[in-house]
Formats: structure tokens, sequence, C-alpha cells
């Protein structure tokens, strides 16, 4: 195991989008054009990094992490409730 | 769930959970309760959406009540969101027909979409090969009462 120093994740990204800041120009054309991605069937999913209590331990997970796995990402209402 | 990760891992899936509590709740919801019902605690690592962003993202974030609703994200290994289920909270998922769509995903990858599942599908049950000669020809292969 790596030495690594858990005591504080460092506090994780959220949604990732890799879209390329829009020029100045474009962006006074892109303003109201400008969409958040959102979850389809048959479309790319959305990468994201969320910290996450895995193996007794805390550390920071990206979707983007299990490329070349199958992945069921599960949402639920809150702990304490059944998922 | 939990329970049905063995089954799962030898099919090659990752479980991840996630909610708008904090990494820290999940550490004493697995300590206090989820240990009790599975042995060891749930074995997936249990994700933190603070604030509702990435349930924003996937379209299952509940703005009023500030959690996520029971969303449930199917994706294949190109990372290509394959099939998508929501529910309100009260009512719980159905972890047999999750199964199920990845052995018919699978299935359908390892053929390279050769074969396709018609409704109800099951292992071992005929699947549909495509082609212009299967066009008006299902009721041939294929009858309703496979389907159940």
């Amino acid at each position: 195991m790596s030495e690594e120093v858990v005591g504080c994740v460092q506090s994780a990204k959220g949604p990732l989008q890799s879209q390329p800041a829009p020029s100045k120009a474009e962006s006074q054309i892109m303003d109201k054009e400008v969409k958040m991605p959102v979850a389809r069937v048959g479309q790319e999913a959305p990468d994201f990094e969320a910290s996450a209590y895995v193996d007794g331990g805390f550390k920071n997970i990206k979707l983007s992490d299990y490329r070349g796995q199958w992945v069921v990402l599960c949402f639920y209402p809150g702990d304490f409730t059944f998922v | 769930m939990a329970v049905k990760i063995p089954e799962l891992k030898k099919m090659g899936v990752q479980v991840l959970s996630m909610s708008t509590d904090s990494r820290f709740v999940h550490k004493i919801w697995q300590a206090e309760e989820l240990s009790k019902m599975v042995e060891g605690g749930v074995p997936y690592p249990m994700l933190s959406d603070a604030g509702g962003k990435i349930g924003e993202l996937y379209g299952v974030y509940d703005s009023e009540g500030g959690v996520d609703v029971r969303g449930r994200f199917l994706i294949d290994p190109d990372g290509v969101i394959q099939a998508m289920e929501m529910l309100t909270p009260p009512v719980g998922r159905n972890v047999a027909e999750l199964v199920r769509q990845v052995q018919a995903y699978q299935l359908v990858r390892e053929t390279k979409g050769a074969e396709v599942t018609p409704s109800g599908w099951q292992p071992g049950r005929p699947t549909l090969k495509v082609g212009p000669h299967l066009v008006g020809k299902v009721w041939e292969v294929w009858k309703p009462d496979l389907a159940f």
C-alpha cells in the first residue's frame, strides 16, 4: 500500500467537463447555447470526480477510472434508506 | 444489490453507489447498519454527490428535496450509457432485472450487434439474428410467450 496521507481528502471536482474555454467572440454567441450535458442512452456517460468511502478509507474516484469495465452507477435518496 | 455483487463481479461489473450524503455519513451508515445486513458491509465504493451537481448532470437530482432520486445507469466498457432506470424514492429497484440487462448487453456486445435480445429475453432463450432476412419473419423464430 502507498503511504498516501488521507487525513483530509482533496475536495472532489464533481462534474468534469472537457469543453475548451470558448474564445470571446464565441462566448458571446454561445452564451445561450451552452447547456449541461445530460445523461442519455447511447451517449457517453458524463465524467465526474466524487469523494468516496471505499474499503474503509476515503478517496476521490473518477468515472473514467473504470473505462474498460462495465459500470453500474446507482443514485439513491440518502443513507439509512434502502438502496 | 450488495448480495448480488459476487455475481455482478463475475460478470465484470463494477458497482458505484452515489447519494448527496458526505463520505463521512457513508462510513457511519456502513458501520451502523449495512455491516449488519451484509457480512463485511457493502463491497462497492460509496460516492458523495455534494450539492447534487453530478445528479443534475445525470438528470436525477431533485432540487426540492435536495436529494438524488433512484437513478440507475448501466455503462459499457467504452463509457457509453446503455440502459437507465429512474424511480421516485418509495419504490426500490429490482436487481434481478439489472443482472438480466447486463447479460443481454454483454451478449449483444460479444456478437458485435449481430444478435439482439427480444422482449423478456433470459439467458438460454433464443436471440434474434438481425438482417434483412428477418424482416417480416420474426413470427417464425419468436413467439410472444417467450417474453414471459
